[in-house]
């Protein structure tokens, strides 16, 4: 009972303790501290490599970018315009300012702000990738649960191997290539849905897919193996000396623990995901970010390329922290323990 | 020598499979197709032909033809080399920036080192494709651009890779040994760590580079890569992809290329993972073992041989002749081997044994929890006059969930770690007895509070890792009292606990049995525990139950040799510290491996040819004790546990050997 009486960090986790530590004491803000202050680095990084990109291009961007024919006084005034003249301290202070007040700068082609490029683009990609990780994600977890309390010790291992084989050999074949089998079988040969745009709701069908069935595989994978391991620990043989029914041992004892695990890993496939839209978006003419990335890469359209590596990389790092966080709430011992 | 013997028996193990066959003959294909692809078809992939452009499949070419007429097969298996090369180009460059990076930590050490493993860990965490869209852009666009691309996107991963695999090796004693010897950091680097992660890198560069090609073509695909006139298979898919409804064959050509070469890398490297790191069980069919077999007839239980009386009214567990089997790799096991006991109505009953004797089993049996690989056999096995060999109902269910508990032996490990306590004891009242969750909860936080979990109602709301040992044990005794038990279960409750908690927990076992006349059955290796707490004992061995005796006679009344040595191996009060604790000489019975005859004969002073021919039956003798033993009783020679006056015997003998009595 000793235990009890000091005040440790497990007391310190109820909200209703009578001598309630203060409230940057408790483990969630600690944690919640920690994670912010994690993503402000990783933003702070990747602002800065995105800054650094233009000026590790080897020669001068903008020459580059109009080309050997255009006039000298032209690349010497854009030149000015993006600031490029100054010294490098100023250019980031100004870049930093700029992202402060939502200035991305000006495209060198089209002269328009960059802003209201990404702005254009990004609804379109964000739906693509949204629909496509809620789709793998609906597909993975019922298959994997399944096949996990299919394949728990003693059981299945003729469904166990061709599952596994079957999704080793589904997770290998890379989105775009799924994409073009899918334009081929549904666009070309059975002529059901369109393989172009977004203007229909059938038009998602065929992109969503493509970039799901990939990730939904590894997930699926993932899911089965921690639902194997699961149903093998000690709280689950509690479970069943409490005699509930299989299902909620499979589900409510089972399921979010194994869930647990998968969401380190299923969190690295969602950001593999964001950037899986560049590829599945230039198969399907999709008007996105990742098809205008592409053309402004091969235009050296270099502000433009920089603002959307941006996104991205918020992206992938937004994800990553909305992880981390349902992580904390999945399994609460996750806040405590990790550093 | 033995070692390259193994090694090239994992390798045709790896080949054997039908997977790693596969992807190996792919393998080969592709290395024969770079080195004579272009050589064979260079000409006619080069061959221009205006009249036939944009062709469909046709007996001269196969996949049809591209838009200046050139043969989209030839064009395919001649890109073959430039893509190979390519992928092999960035897959070197990952791995050679990944082992400068992951190796930089050890190297630098301290601040420095911190600081570029940091950085890996954020390079890690951005997906390999934007890294190389980053890349592709410092680098230009084209091959050389997308081969640095590639590859320095695929660095982080080796990176982490390396620094692990670093860390795992420069743990080991000989890598410590070298450092204090004064050996320099890039020297055991280098002599010693290298060569032992090589192996492991290998095979992931192998899965990596199949991950190389298909980056490449996603790069190629998307105009970055690969520029004209030169192609690859990623620039052939762009071109065909624009004339898709025109000729399919266009891009499903350099595509299935694409694929198959990406899944031979993959499922190659999977396959090697796979046969040099865990060994694969192989679902062979249940052979019985011939000398077990034996072993079983021989020592069947004899019905009513020692059983006890026919179950009186009182009684509230009745087991007769159960048995627990497991399938192995070669046959099967028989952990238990005929056991058979009755527990009446308040009574406590001890089973005490070493470990392997089946106890653990014997208790998860009689409560239904055998895992659902072990057959679980009886002639009877009734709990409150409920067959307990019948099928799963919803209503045996809710008769065992309410009236029998079960205390497990680790309290750290036997709660659902994302499930509030409170919650995980209100579930046996929301399943079984209709309760709504605020009802359940309510009785949770009282019975909670009934085993002294000090301000309840709060402790009720915290997740398990919240609770100390202890508390957690008092929490699983509360969750058996959720219901109206009438039999507890308690598998080594105390063994995972601190000295000082223990007794808490058997006081609390205690209480609980004389308030509700509730029957319990301790299982523990420890015999003091075991006479403290119950009324009867039963002493198991090699599956079996040896003898079957008083708590209060265990000292004085034993008859069976291996009891008697579990007594006297317990130290006391005036026990000589000075003298090494005393021990019983041998192991324990493997029970995939169990002998004729009495299994305890091997370690046993008094065991004559008989015992070793032929097993005992359990007999029961007039005061209601049994015993297994063809010499019950007989006086030992002298001593039994030996100790220090008969060291000689033991020092021979290996540490292990000595089986410790608590």
């Amino acid at each position: 009972m000793t235990t009890t009486s000091t005040p440790t960090l497990a007391d310190a986790a109820s909200t209703s303790a009578a001598a309630a530590p203060r409230w940057w004491e408790q483990p969630w803000v600690l944690f919640a501290a920690r994670r912010a202050l994690r993503l402000l680095v990783s933003v702070w990084v990747l602002v800065t490599a995105s800054f650094a990109m233009i000026h590790l291009i080897p020669g001068d961007p903008v020459r580059g970018a109009l080309g050997p024919t255009a006039p000298a006084a032209l690349v010497e005034a854009r030149r000015t315009a993006l600031g490029l003249d100054d010294p490098l301290p100023v250019q980031y202070l100004h870049y930093l300012q700029g992202l402060f007040t939502g200035d991305l700068g000006t495209s060198l082609i089209s002269q328009l702000p960059v802003v209201d490029v990404v702005g254009q683009r990004l609804p379109a990609t964000l739906a693509l990738a949204v629909l496509a990780f809620l789709a793998s994600v609906a597909v993975a977890v019922p298959l994997g649960t399944l096949l996990g309390v299919l394949t728990r010790r003693g059981h299945g291992r003729r469904t166990e191997l061709a599952f596994t084989t079957t999704s080793i050999v589904v997770a290998t074949v890379p989105d775009f290539l799924i994409g073009v089998a899918l334009v081929y079988v549904f666009g070309v040969e059975l002529g059901w849905l369109p393989v172009a745009g977004n203007a229909s709701a059938e038009a998602y069908v065929l992109p969503v897919l493509s970039l799901s069935i990939g990730p939904a595989a590894i997930l699926a994978r993932i899911v089965r193996v921690e639902m194997v391991t699961v149903l093998e620990a000690d709280y689950i043989r509690t479970a069943r000396a409490k005699r509930l029914r299989a299902r909620r041992i499979h589900l409510r004892h089972a399921l979010p623990n194994a869930l647990t695990s998968a969401l380190t890993l299923g969190g690295l496939l969602l950001g593999s995901m964001v950037a899986g839209t560049v590829l599945v978006e230039n198969v399907f003419a999709w008007p996105g970010l990742g098809s205008t990335i592409v053309s402004s890469i091969l235009n050296k359209d270099y502000p433009v390329v920089q603002a959307i590596v941006l996104v991205y990389g918020l992206g992938v790092l937004l994800v990553n922290t909305a992880v981390d966080v349902s992580l904390a709430l999945l399994d609460p011992r996750s806040m405590i323990r990790e550093g | 020598m033995a070692s390259d013997h193994g090694r090239a028996r994992r390798w045709r193990g790896v080949l054997t499979t039908p997977v790693g066959l596969t992807a190996a003959v792919l393998l080969v294909a592709v290395a024969v197709l770079t080195v004579l692809g272009p050589v064979l078809w260079g000409t006619s992939a080069d061959a221009v032909d205006t009249r036939d452009v944009l062709a469909t499949p046709s007996p001269e070419h196969w996949a049809g033809t591209d838009n200046l007429g050139r043969d989209i097969l030839a064009r395919t298996l001649v890109a073959t080399r430039l893509s190979m090369v390519l992928a092999v180009c960035a897959i070197t460059v990952a791995v050679a920036a990944g082992l400068l990076l992951g190796a930089a930590p050890y190297l630098l050490g301290g601040r420095a080192g911190r600081l570029v493993s940091a950085a890996v860990n954020v390079a890690v965490a951005f997906p390999g494709l934007l890294l190389a869209l980053f890349f592709a852009v410092v680098f230009g666009v084209g091959a050389t651009g997308a081969v640095m691309a590639v590859g320095l996107a695929g660095a982080p991963v080796f990176a982490r890779l390396t620094q692990t695999l670093v860390a795992q090796v420069a743990g080991r004693d000989y890598v410590s040994a070298a450092r204090v010897a004064g050996v320099g950091r890039l020297r055991i680097l280098l002599r010693h760590v290298l060569p032992n992660i090589a192996e492991p890198l290998v095979v992931n560069a192998t899965i990596g580079a199949g991950g190389a090609l298909l980056a490449f073509s996603g790069l190629s695909f998307l105009g970055l890569g690969v520029q004209s006139p030169a192609y690859d298979w990623g620039r052939l898919l762009y071109d065909g992809i624009s004339a898709i409804y025109v000729n399919p064959a266009a891009a499903l050509a350099p595509g299935l290329a694409v694929l198959l070469a990406g899944l031979a890398f993959n499922l190659f490297g999977e396959s090697v993972a796979k046969g040099f790191g865990v060994p694969v069980l192989v679902g062979a069919p249940e052979l019985r073992s011939r000398g077990r077999a034996a072993a079983a007839a021989a020592d069947a239980p004899t019905g009513t041989d020692g059983d006890p009386d026919e179950a009186a009214d009182d009684v509230v567990l009745e087991v007769r002749d159960l048995e627990v089997v497991f399938p192995t790799a070669t046959g099967t096991v028989r952990p238990v081997r005929g056991v058979s006991f009755d527990v009446r109505r308040g009574e406590a009953v001890g089973v005490v044994g070493e470990s392997g004797s089946g106890k653990s089993l014997t208790a998860l049996a009689v409560s239904r929890l055998v895992s659902e690989d072990g057959t679980v056999r009886a002639g009877r096995l009734r709990f409150l006059d409920q067959d307990l060999t019948a099928p799963d109902s919803p209503a045996l269910r809710r008769m065992l969930g309410t009236s029998l508990a079960m205390v497990f032996q680790d309290p750290m490990t036997s709660f659902n770690p994302t499930r509030r306590i409170g919650r995980q004891l209100a579930e046996v009242a929301t399943e079984h007895q209709g309760l709504g969750r605020a009802e359940a909860l309510g009785r949770a936080v009282d019975r909670l509070d009934s085993v002294r979990i000090p301000d309840a109602g709060r402790r009720a709301r915290q997740y398990p890792h919240e609770f100390s040992g202890g508390m957690r044990q008092r929490a699983m005794i509360g969750m058996g009292l959720m219901g109206t038990p009438s039999l507890v279960v308690a598998d080594e409750p105390t063994t995972a606990l601190d000295v000082t908690v223990q007794q808490q927990v058997l006081d609390l076992l205690a209480e609980i049995r004389a308030a509700d006349d509730v029957a319990l059955v301790l299982i523990s290796h420890d015999v003091t525990v075991v006479a403290e707490v119950c009324d009867r004992v039963l002493v198991m061995y090699a599956g079996r139950i040896v003898e079957d005796v008083s708590a209060a006679g265990l000292a004085t009344r034993a008859q069976h040799p291996y009891t008697r040595a579990l007594v006297a191996a317990v130290p006391h009060m005036d026990t000589d510290l000075d003298q090494p604790l005393a021990t019983i000489p041998g192991r324990p019975v493997d029970p995939a491996e169990v002998p004729a005859g009495c299994a305890y004969a091997a370690r046993c002073p008094l065991a004559d040819a008989r015992c070793r021919a032929e097993d005992p039956p359990l007999v029961a003798a007039v005061d209601g004790s049994r015993v297994a033993c063809w010499h019950a009783g007989e006086p030992l020679p002298d001593p039994v546990v030996r100790t220090a006056e008969d060291r000689t015997g033991l020092d021979a003998l290996d540490a292990d050997e000595l089986v410790e009595a608590p």
